[in-house]
C-alpha cells in the first residue's frame, strides 16, 4: 500500500505540488494524467526519492520513507528517454541492479546471468543480450529499461511517460504489452502520461492532475462518464460546451440526439466519416460556440450549410465556480 | 535533506571545487602572473624602454606583418574547405578532414624542418633558389610559409562543425528564390557563420603571432630582420636581459588575454560550442 | 558515376579544387619532403642517426615526460572538467576561459615564465630547493611544463561528453540501488573513458613535439635533459639535414600513430554507443 500525505513542493517561487493526498492499493495500475506543468512527474519522482518534498509524507505500507535515499526505496523506475547505460550490453544493463548489491546480498555470477536472461525472455528480447543499446530500436530499448527495473524485484514500479519518445504504432503495441505484463505480474505500478487515451486504456484508476492539484481520482469509466470538474471534463475525452441557466453544460459528442424541433440549433460546417459515425463539426447558432457531434452513420449524412437541431442525452452542469451544479 | 538524489554532498562539492581551482591556479594562473610581475620588476620605465628598442620594434612589426599575411590566407582556405566539405557529398570526406588536421599533430620544429628541407641551402629546391637569388629560408617568406602551415587548420576547424550543424537548408532556400551562388554565400552563409569565423580568426591570429618552434627553425634569428616577437624574447632571455624578455613577453601575454576574453564573450553571447573541436 | 552527388548548390568545383591545391602546396608536399629526404639518404645513415646515445636519451626523455605529463593531465583534467560541468560557483566563466590559456599563450612566453617560477630563486623554486627538490633544468621541470600544455586537451575533450551524459542515467543507477561511488565507477567513468583516452593521446602527441615551453626549463644537458625537438634543431644548425630528418621521421611516425589511435577509439565508441 503506497500512500502520499499532504505533499507540497516548490521550485523557487513556483509551486509544483499543493498538498497532494493519495492512496494506492497493492497491485493497482495507477495513471497520473495531466498536461505539462501539472506536477505529475514531480509527484512520481518524489515517490521514487529522486526529488524531496518540502512537506508531507510518503508512506510504503505505513512506513514513512521520506528519509530513505532512492537507492534504499526499492522502486523500479523507467525513464522517458530510457536512460540505458550505453557502454554496457543489454544483458549488463539488466544485470546492473544485481551487480551493485551489497556483497552479502549479491547473488552468484551464474545466478545473475540466469536472471538477466529470464527477464529478457519476459520482455521478449531473448538473444539480444549481447547487443548494445545504440543498436536497438526505441521500442526495444524501452523494454530493456523495463527488464532492468524489474531485475531488482521492486515492490513498486514507476514509469515516467514511458512511451512518449516512440512512434504511434510502437506506442500502441507496447501499451497492450505492458497491460498484459501487469496482469501477469500484479506489481503495483504508477505511470505518468499526458495522453488520456493511454491512461483510460491501461489504468485501474486514473488520477487527473492540473496545476499541482488533484482534480479527480477514479476508474477510467468514472472519469469519463462523471467528470467532477470542467477541467476533467475537457481534458478527458471530447467535450462540447453550452451555456446553461446557471452555468456551463458539458456533453460528449456521441451523447446527442437529433430532433425535428426544439433543442439547440447547430449550423453544420464540415462532415466526415469517423469509424461508424458521421463526425459533424459546426457552431451553435445562438452563441457561435464550436461543437463536434457524432451521429450514427446509418442516418443520412448532414450537409455543410444545413442547420440541425440537437438535444444532449447526458450532460453535466458546472456552476461558475467550477463545481457541479 | 535538501540534496538531490544524484549529486555529491555539499562538503565533497566544495572540496572538489577547491582542489580544481587550486590546481588551475598553480599550473596555469601562476605562470601568467609571473610574466607580468617580472616585466614590471624594475618599474614601468625600464618596461617601456625594453619594448621600444629598435630590435623590439622591428620584431613587433615583423610579427604583425606575418599575421596580416597568414591569417587572411588561411581564412580564405578555411571558408573554401568548409564550403566544399559541408555543403556537398563526396567520397574521401573524412580523409580530407584528417589531412586538414595534420599540422596540428606535427611538432612545431618538424613544421619548420620540412620547409628547410625544401627551400634550404641543401634542400630540394635550394640550389635553384640560390641561382635565382631568392631567399626563403632565413628570410621573411620562409617565416610566412611556416606560420601558414602551423595555423592552417584553425579557421577550417571552427567552421566545419558549425556549418555541418547549420546544414544546407538556408542556402537551398536562397537559390530557389533566385539568388546566385555568390549572393547566397554573401547574404546567407556568411552572416550565419560570422561568429564562428571571428572565433577562428582570433585563434589563428593568436597562434600566428605566438609561434615559436617552427619560426625558430626557419628564421635564422637575424636581429632586426627575421626576428619575430617570440624569437626576440628568446634572444633577450638567453642574454640574461630578463626584464627585456618579460616585457616583450607580456605584450604577447596581453594578446593572449584579449583572445581569451573575446573568445569567452563570443561563446557566451552566441552560444558557440566550447572546446569540443580543440 | 560522378564524384560528388548532385546538388543545386554551386561552387563545388572551385572550392574543392582550391582546397586540395592549397592543402597539397602548404601541407602535403612539404610533409612528404621529410620522407623523401629520409629515403634518399639511405637506410644505414638513418639507422645510425637514430641509434646514437644522445638521440636515444632524447627520445626516452621526450616520450617519458610526455607520458607522465599525459597521465597527470588526465587526472587533473578530469577533475577540472567535472567541476566545470557539474557544479556552479562564482567566477566559473573566468575559470573556464583560463583553461584555454595554454592554447592562446605563445609557447616561448610560457617557457620563460615556467622557468622563472621554478628556478632556485623563483617563486616556487625557492621553497622546493631547500627540500632538495630540483625542478628547473631537470626532467621534472619538463614534465610540469608539459602538464601546462596538455591540461586543456583533456578538459576540452571530456567536457562535452560529461555534459552530454544526462542526469537520468545517474538517476537510473540510483534507483537500481547503486551507491554514489558505484555510479561513478560503473556508469560515469566508462562512459567518458574514450574521451579521456582521446584527451590523453592529444596531450601526449603534443608533448612529444613541444619545443617553446620546454626549451627554457630543460637546461639542455646532452644525454640528460635534451628533448628530441632540440636535437633536430642542433642537427639543422650544422646543416646535417639527414640526421635531422631521421630524428623527425621517428617523431612524425609516433604522432601519426597517435592520430590513428584517436580516430580508431572514436570510431569504435561511436559504433558502440550508436549514432
Amino acid at each position: 500500500m503506497i500512500s502520499v500525505r499532504n505533499i507540497t513542493k516548490r521550485f523557487g517561487s513556483y509551486a509544483a505540488l499543493h498538498g497532494i493526498d493519495l492512496d494506492i492499493e497493492p497491485g493497482e495500475f495507477i495513471a497520473l494524467l495531466g498536461p505539462s506543468g501539472s506536477g505529475k512527474t514531480t509527484l512520481l519522482r518524489i515517490i521514487a526519492g529522486l526529488e524531496f518534498q518540502d512537506s508531507g509524507q510518503v508512506l510504503f505500507d505505513g512506513n514513512d520513507v521520506s528519509g530513505l535515499k532512492v537507492a534504499d526505496r526499492h522502486v523500479g523506475f523507467v525513464f522517458q528517454q530510457y536512460a540505458l547505460f550505453r557502454h554496457m550490453t543489454v544483458a549488463e544493463n539488466v544485470a546492473f541492479g544485481l551487480q551493485v548489491k551489497k556483497r552479502r546480498d549479491r547473488p552468484a555470477r551464474a545466478a545473475i546471468r540466469d536472471r538477466a536472461e529470464e527477464l529478457l525472455r519476459l520482455v521478449q528480447l531473448e538473444g539480444l543480450g549481447g547487443r548494445y543499446p545504440g543498436q536497438l530500436s526505441g521500442g526495444q530499448r524501452q523494454r530493456v529499461a523495463l527488464a532492468r527495473a524489474l531485475a531488482i524485484e521492486p515492490e513498486l514500479l514507476l514509469l515516467d511517460e514511458p512511451f512518449g519518445a516512440l512512434d504511434a504504432k510502437v506506442r500502441k503495441d507496447l501499451r497492450r504489452w505492458l497491460r498484459d505484463l501487469h496482469k501477469q505480474m500484479g506489481l503495483t505500478s504508477i505511470f505518468v502520461t499526458h495522453d488520456q487515451e493511454e491512461a483510460l486504456e491501461l489504468a485501474d484508476r486514473v488520477v487527473v492532475m492540473d496545476h499541482g492539484k488533484i482534480e479527480q481520482v477514479g476508474t477510467p469509466e468514472e472519469i469519463y462518464m462523471n467528470p467532477a470538474t470542467p477541467f476533467v471534463s475537457h481534458f478527458v475525452g471530447e467535450t462540447n460546451r453550452m451555456a446553461g441557466q446557471s452555468g456551463e453544460v458539458h456533453f460528449r459528442p456521441h451523447d446527442v440526439d437529433v430532433v425535428g424541433e426544439g433543442g439547440e440549433a447547430v449550423l453544420v460546417d464540415n462532415v466526415f466519416r469517423k469509424g461508424g459515425v458521421w463526425r459533424v463539426e459546426g457552431a451553435l447558432v445562438e452563441t457561435s460556440l464550436f461543437v463536434e457531434i457524432d451521429l450514427d452513420a446509418a442516418l443520412p449524412q448532414p450537409r455543410p450549410g444545413e442547420t440541425i437541431r440537437i438535444v444532449p442525452r447526458r450532460s453535466r452542469l458546472f456552476n461558475p465556480e467550477g463545481g457541479q451544479a | 535533506m535538501k540534496l538531490r538524489a544524484t549529486s555529491e554532498d555539499r562538503v565533497t562539492q566544495i572540496v572538489l571545487i577547491g582542489l580544481a581551482l587550486a590546481f588551475l591556479a598553480f599550473f596555469l594562473l601562476l605562470p601568467l602572473v609571473a610574466v607580468f610581475s617580472e616585466a614590471l620588476a624594475q618599474g614601468v620605465g625600464p618596461f617601456m624602454d625594453a619594448v621600444h628598442t629598435p630590435d623590439a620594434l622591428a620584431a613587433i612589426r615583423l610579427t604583425l606583418i606575418i599575421a596580416a599575411i597568414s591569417v587572411p590566407l588561411n581564412v580564405v582556405f578555411g571558408i573554401a574547405a568548409s564550403w566544399a566539405i559541408t555543403k556537398f557529398q563526396f567520397p574521401g570526406k573524412s580523409l580530407l578532414i584528417t589531412l586538414i588536421d595534420l599540422p596540428f599533430s606535427v611538432s612545431p620544429v618538424v613544421s619548420g624542418l620540412i620547409f628547410v628541407l625544401l627551400f634550404g641551402a641543401n634542400g630540394l629546391i635550394g640550389p635553384w633558389l640560390a641561382a635565382h637569388d631568392l631567399k626563403i629560408i632565413f628570410a621573411v617568406p620562409g617565416i610566412v610559409l611556416a606560420t601558414v602551415f602551423i595555423t592552417f587548420p584553425f579557421v577550417a576547424r571552427e567552421l566545419i562543425p558549425l556549418m555541418m550543424e547549420q546544414g544546407k537548408d538556408d542556402e537551398e532556400a536562397a537559390l530557389s528564390l533566385g539568388a546566385s551562388g555568390w549572393q547566397t554565400f554573401w547574404h546567407v552563409t556568411l552572416p550565419n557563420i560570422r561568429w564562428g569565423l571571428l572565433y577562428g580568426v582570433l585563434l589563428c591570429n593568436a597562434r600566428a603571432m605566438g609561434e615559436f618552434g617552427a619560426v625558430s627553425v626557419v628564421s635564422g634569428h637575424i636581429r632586426g630582420e627575421t626576428n619575430t616577437m617570440p624569437l626576440h624574447v628568446e634572444i633577450l632571455y638567453n642574454e640574461y636581459d630578463f626584464v627585456g624578455a618579460f616585457a616583450v613577453a607580456s605584450l604577447l601575454a596581453l594578446l593572449a588575454l584579449v583572445t581569451l576574453v573575446a573568445k569567452s564573450v563570443l561563446e557566451w553571447r552566441f552560444d558557440l560550442h566550447s572546446g569540443a573541436s580543440h | 558515376m560522378t564524384f560528388k552527388r548532385q546538388s543545386i548548390l554551386p561552387g563545388f568545383g572551385p572550392s574543392f579544387g582550391y582546397t586540395v591545391l592549397y592543402l597539397s602546396l602548404i601541407v602535403l608536399i612539404p610533409l612528404s619532403a621529410v620522407f623523401l629526404k629520409s629515403s634518399t639518404s639511405g637506410w644505414s645513415h638513418f639507422w645510425q642517426a637514430i641509434r646514437s646515445p644522445n638521440v636515444v636519451a632524447a627520445y626516452r626523455l621526450s616520450f617519458g615526460a610526455s607520458l607522465a605529463a599525459g597521465l597527470i593531465s588526465v587526472a587533473l583534467g578530469f577533475l577540472i572538467a567535472w567541476v566545470l560541468v557539474r557544479y556552479s560557483f562564482p567566477g566559473k566563466r573566468v575559470v573556464s576561459a583560463l583553461v584555454d590559456l595554454p592554447f592562446a599563450l605563445p609557447t616561448a612566453v610560457a617557457g620563460i615564465a615556467l622557468t622563472s617560477l621554478y628556478a632556485p630563486n623563483g617563486w616556487i623554486g625557492q621553497f622546493l630547493e631547500p627540500m632538495g627538490i630540483k625542478v628547473a633544468f631537470t626532467s621534472l621541470g619538463i614534465t610540469i611544463a608539459l602538464v601546462f600544455i596538455g591540461l586543456p586537451f583533456v578538459v576540452r575533450s571530456v567536457e562535452p561528453v560529461l555534459a552530454d551524459l544526462g542526469k537520468d542515467v545517474e538517476e537510473a543507477a540510483a534507483t537500481l540501488g547503486a551507491t554514489r561511488y558505484q555510479t561513478f565507477a560503473r556508469v560515469i567513468l566508462p562512459a567518458i573513458g574514450p574521451a579521456l583516452l582521446t584527451g590523453f593521446a592529444m596531450a601526449f602527441a603534443r608533448g612529444v613535439g613541444e619545443y617553446g615551453s620546454v626549451i627554457f626549463i630543460s637546461g639542455n644537458m646532452p644525454g640528460k635533459t635534451e628533448i628530441a625537438p632540440l636535437l633536430i634543431v642542433t642537427q639543422l644548425e650544422q646543416y646535417a639535414y639527414a640526421g635531422a630528418t631521421a630524428i623527425a621521421t621517428v617523431m612524425m611516425l609516433a604522432s601519426f600513430s597517435v592520430l590513428l589511435l584517436i580516430n580508431w577509439i572514436q570510431a569504435v565508441s561511436r559504433q558502440r554507443m550508436g549514432a
